[in-house]
């Protein structure tokens, strides 16, 4: 009780706010340095150090004031903050489609924690249509939160669980799926994604935001209309990425499930196809495909649910001077499967070939991607390749590493026969490889050169 | 209320401000001179309107921290603006176009704001909290400027009392606009992110006068601590008013403090005349909860109108509503400022939130002048059941702008019934003021989480302590005991030299009047002669006055060696006299003049060419002496 009464204080900051019984929430005015402070009370983030009571003025600005100064608090009432978005009843048309949101976590939708002083996902139908009431144009909304978690502690239990989820809803019959996701590992989940439901009837949409919805400015609000109205009315019925194409509010992309990935810690075009081009663009007007080979909405409500996972599979990043004791305790401790990001075409070091004789001796699965992310794994080329092939490392085409990684989960899930495993991740189920890579797949445009300047003064990227 | 207590602007005294409660608070903002930006290390103080790129972006408002909107950012919100930002890559990086958070705080600004602070005797705070303070006219692109309190309860000497200074921010600076035409708002960048000082008054201002005089001793305070930026735009104050009975209003961006008595006057008046607008509504029986509105469309009945922009309107398509404001009649024509009626307020209200930027964006059956014919008008009144007690206006758009334009009159209209609306105003040419948008309150306010708190501790207070100029009411005071001229004491104390000056005076012992002569008229006269005075600068001015001290240079000729340094960019001081050479030139001075008979014209003589080749080298009255002797020898 003691604890939440004066939420995040500890040592001096606390024992002066026992000592004056000020509470959080209070409405005080302190004495300190000889000079008066009035406002509220707030409580501390667990992080921050034990020296400071932080109130919040009358003005609104929140400032710290050192324990040890205060000579007085007097008490003057109590204001407690009740943070909650307007909520409303999200309204229903029988005219338009059904569509399910399902919250895995992520800043979406998010507000303050004072405990951390970060931010938290919160979420309902009802508090997104407070703050985004344009999705009612679009759908008849129903959210369920199946987990509140930042992007990074999502994994096999959270993937699994998003999966079987996504299997009931289609067989309710909903008319598509937005699942709401922290940006840095959505990668990870919608290629996981693309391999644990198959054959949907309807479109997966996978949606987060760069900036935080407590900002004006955020990107949140507008990703999440271009997922709704994906999910409602595009005929794409695949395991998709909605967000940023530019960082300017124009346009979203949706991105294939198993083609894309974070390229930017904090942009909100974080967000790329590599290898490929995107499925289409997406406004609050229109969805323009930029492709015709994609899977077509269907009017069943049939889908193949496949959670097979072996946790025990990593993902090794080559670099040189690499020892081999990284593999060796990737095998001592029982891993099945490793997936190793090589240097170019597929290369590691010499020195790492018995070790990794060894894993393949010791029935471990492992397969070579490019960290180049963009390309093909071809071990012809030179010596070394057709050496690490002989050691039994399988290239893996241009899978994305990341992708190779969950895909060899899920093989390693379904059997422990290395031809089997190798059946599996060497056939495409999702684009995760493809036959060949369009000269327009891999454009990082070089800031400087006059064309591309040129470009970007002409169009708002 | 007395109607005849606002007088013309000439004729009100300070005891005619006194009856009518005018009040007034100073926010003044003052970037500082860093190298960097405040919260990224872009650039600081490069401007240019050339740009390589734009983004687009929309704002939408967001809760407070206590769980509440600000009015200021639904207002925002429903005006549906597209915010375009010009992007140079000089000058902006990926944290102005908000897609990197924030870098550490520019600690050279928090010193400095840490040094002017301890200068207005403020309160430190111990620890910093940055916040979000939202602004969604898009005018920064994350939607909120990053800022913080770094003093609280301070003051400085002001016409035999003090003035109150309630907080120093710092803060980062704005975008610059460059245009806001329909839903459109276009931004520079370059500006974002300078930091910059917010000094806020208390509102013990009570004359015009007064604000503009306390608004020149800030300026001139942080000035003299040679830590703040000078130029166009590098100092803007908001300015707040009210009266009796009125609200505070907060005049945004004034930049020339010479505009502000006209301003203020001019926002008081307006208060004044909305609080009279009351009562006469009062009297006509039209009370926030009796007032009675609606606006229907009437498009079709003005169609074939003679009164060119709204047939042009028409012709493009666009819709016209009328607003009948029950029991008006006449009250648009109510004078609120100088030359400036009741009807402006309505049109800035539509101009701003409905996006109607083309004038006139109304017109009203209150006007004077020719607009629509009296049938047409009558032809309306019928149409929409009013009576000769109401006012019409009609408003045109697009439907959507229409309609939010006739709803925004409404708004307004009953607000009138209410009295002064809280708004920020913005400063026109013409010395009034125009709405610019609802006053935000606390409620925009919200911690920033990217950036945790940080501690000011002790050693750095008082490192900045030791380090502080000398404060500006200090300094004239010492000026004036030292006999320096009245037009001298002020540029000489917000003047960067102003350090240099007390060290030749007190350390040196130079003469006060010509070193103060020679600091801050000097340059002017130079720069006259077209000579580059930026390259004066305080390395050369301290090697001079130290020749001067060491008598290497009389007093007599620094402006000349100024002029020379400055014309051949070489040390304009000769090596010392040796002990011979004025023996010599006196000498040769004689030889010279043997002709001349009259003792004291070959004195002059003399004087003449042995100065003429040792001027500055040599004191006159030493020369002269040696020379009187040999002469009389």
């Amino acid at each position: 009780m003691s604890a939440e009464k004066f939420k995040g204080y500890r040592g001096a900051a606390l024992h002066v706010l026992r000592n004056f019984d000020a509470p959080i929430w209070s409405d005080v005015q302190i004495t300190a340095h000889g000079n008066r402070f009035t406002g509220i009370i707030l409580p501390r983030s667990e992080t921050s150090d034990d020296l400071h009571v932080v109130i919040k003025l009358r003005s609104g600005y929140n400032v710290g004031i050192a324990a040890e100064s205060i000579s007085d608090i007097q008490l003057q009432g109590r204001r407690e903050a009740h943070y909650h978005i307007p909520e409303k009843a999200f309204p229903v048309d029988p005219q338009k489609p059904r569509v399910k949101l399902l919250g895995t976590g992520g800043t979406i939708a998010s507000r303050l924690d004072y405990r951390t002083g970060a931010v938290i996902p919160a979420f309902s139908p009802g508090e997104l249509y407070g703050s985004v009431p344009e999705l009612a144009d679009l759908c008849n909304l129903e959210t369920e939160k199946l987990y509140g978690v930042f992007s990074e502690n999502m994994g096999p239990a959270q993937w699994r669980g998003t999966a079987e989820a996504i299997g009931r809803e289609i067989e309710k019959g909903v008319q598509g799926i937005v699942i709401g996701h922290g940006t840095d590992t959505m990668h990870h989940t919608s290629a996981i994604l693309s391999f644990m439901v198959q054959d949907s009837p309807v479109p997966i949409v996978m949606v987060g935001s760069q900036r935080s919805s407590d900002r004006p400015s955020s990107d949140a609000a507008l990703n999440l209309i271009h997922s709704v109205k994906t999910a409602a009315e595009s005929d794409i019925a695949e395991v998709m990425v909605c967000m940023f194409g530019p960082t300017s509010d124009v346009y979203g992309l949706l991105h294939r499930g198993t083609r894309v990935r974070k390229m930017h810690s904090s942009y909100r075009s974080t967000f790329r196809t590599i290898g490929d081009i995107p499925l289409a663009m997406v406004s609050r007007e229109k969805i323009t495909p930029l492709r015709r080979d994609y899977r077509r909405r269907r009017h069943d409500k049939q889908v193949h649910i496949n959670t097979a996972f072996e946790d025990k599979v990593s993902i090794v990043y080559y670099y040189p001077n690499m020892q081999p004791d990284i593999i060796d305790a990737l095998i001592d401790n029982g891993y099945r499967g490793i997936v190793i990001a090589g240097t170019g075409l597929g290369h590691v070091n010499k020195p790492l070939y018995p070790v990794l004789r060894k894993a393949h001796e010791h029935g471990i699965a492992v397969y070579m991607t490019v960290q180049t992310l963009w390309g093909y794994v071809q071990m012809y080329v030179y010596e070394t390749g057709r050496e690490i092939m002989e050691l039994g490392v399988v290239p893996a085409a241009n899978m994305l590493p990341e992708v190779a990684y969950v895909k060899l989960g899920w093989a390693l899930g379904q059997s422990s026969d290395l031809d089997q495993v190798r059946e599996i991740m060497l056939t495409p189920v999702a684009g995760e490889i493809t036959e060949r890579e369009p000269a327009n797949g891999y454009l990082i445009l070089q800031g400087g050169i006059p064309e591309v300047e040129e470009f970007i003064s002409r169009y708002r990227k | 209320m007395d109607p005849s207590a606002f007088k013309a602007y000439v004729k009100m005294k300070e005891a005619d401000y006194a009856a009518v409660g005018f009040r007034s608070g100073l926010e003044i903002h003052q970037q500082l001179l860093t190298k960097k930006k405040l919260f990224c290390r872009c650039p600081a103080g490069c401007y240019s309107t050339a740009y390589d790129a734009e983004i687009l972006r929309h704002m939408r408002p967001t809760l407070s921290e206590l769980g509440e909107y600000d009015g200021t950012a639904l207002m925002e919100f429903k005006t549906r603006k597209e915010i375009i930002y010009r992007i140079n890559h000089d000058t902006v990086c990926t944290y102005e176009m908000d897609d990197t958070p924030p870098f550490e705080l520019n600690a050279e600004a928090l010193d400095s704001a840490l040094a002017i602070a301890q200068l207005y005797g403020c309160a430190l705070i111990d620890e910093l909290h940055i916040a979000r303070k939202q602004y969604l006219d898009g005018s920064i692109p994350t939607g909120f400027q990053r800022t913080t309190i770094v003093g609280v309860d301070g003051s400085i000497p002001f016409d035999n009392r003090r003035l109150p200074i309630v907080q120093l921010g710092l803060e980062e600076d704005a975008c610059r606009e460059v245009s806001d035409i329909g839903h459109e708002r276009i931004y520079l960048t370059d500006r974002l992110g300078m930091p910059l000082i917010e000094t806020v008054t208390a509102p013990e201002l009570y004359t015009p006068q007064q604000a503009a005089q306390a608004a020149q001793i800030f300026r001139r305070l942080v000035r003299s601590t040679g830590l703040v930026r000078t130029g166009i735009g590098a100092a803007r104050q908001d300015v707040n008013v009210s009266v009796t009975g009125g609200t505070r209003i907060e005049i945004k961006g004034v930049s020339r403090i010479p505009a502000i008595p006209l301003l203020t006057y001019n926002e008081a008046m307006r208060q004044w005349n909305l609080l009279l607008l009351r009562q006469e509504l009062q009297r006509r029986g039209i009370t926030p909860q009796t007032f009675s509105a609606e606006y229907r469309e009437v498009t079709r009945l003005v169609r074939r109108t003679r009164y060119l922009p709204l047939r042009q309107a028409i012709d493009h398509g666009l819709i016209v509503q009328c607003v009948i404001l029950r029991g008006f009649r006449g009250l648009l024509r109510h004078q609120t400022q100088t030359q400036t009626v009741f009807a402006k307020e309505l049109s800035d209200r539509v101009r701003v939130i409905a996006c109607l930027t083309t004038l006139p964006n109304l017109i009203h059956s209150d006007t004077l002048s020719e607009t629509l014919s009296s049938s047409e008008w009558q032809s309306i009144q019928r149409s929409v059941v009013a009576d000769a007690d109401d006012t019409l206006v009609l408003v045109w758009g697009n439907a959507i702008d229409a309609e939010s334009a006739a709803k925004e009159i409404v708004i307004r209209a009953r607000e009138a019934a209410q009295g002064v609306p809280s708004e920020t105003r913005q400063a026109l040419a013409d010395g009034t003021t125009g709405f610019e948008r609802i006053l935000p309150g606390p409620d925009r306010m919200y911690p920033d989480t990217d950036l945790p708190p940080l501690r000011v501790t002790a050693d750095r207070v008082q490192r900045i302590r030791v380090g502080l100029p000398q404060p500006i009411w200090e300094r004239e005071a010492w000026y004036h005991q030292l006999g320096i001229p009245a037009d001298t004491i002020e540029p000489l104390a917000v003047s960067p030299w102003a350090e240099l000056f007390r060290e030749a005076v007190q350390e040196w012992h130079l003469s006060a009047v010509r070193t103060a002569v020679a600091l801050i008229h000097f340059p002017k006269r130079l720069r006259k002669k077209g000579l580059p005075i930026k390259e004066l600068d305080e390395p050369l001015l301290r090697r001079l006055f130290s020749a001067v001290r060491d008598r290497q240079l009389d007093a007599d000729g620094l402006l000349e060696a100024m002029e020379t340094s400055l014309r051949n960019k070489t040390w304009p001081i000769p090596p010392p006299l040796e002990s011979t050479e004025l023996e010599r030139e006196i000498a040769d001075a004689l030889k010279q003049t043997e002709t001349l008979s009259d003792n004291r014209a070959r004195l002059r003589r003399c004087m003449g060419l042995i100065m003429h080749s040792l001027r500055g080298r040599v004191d006159g009255a030493q020369a002269a002496q040696q020379l009187q002797h040999l002469l009389n020898r």
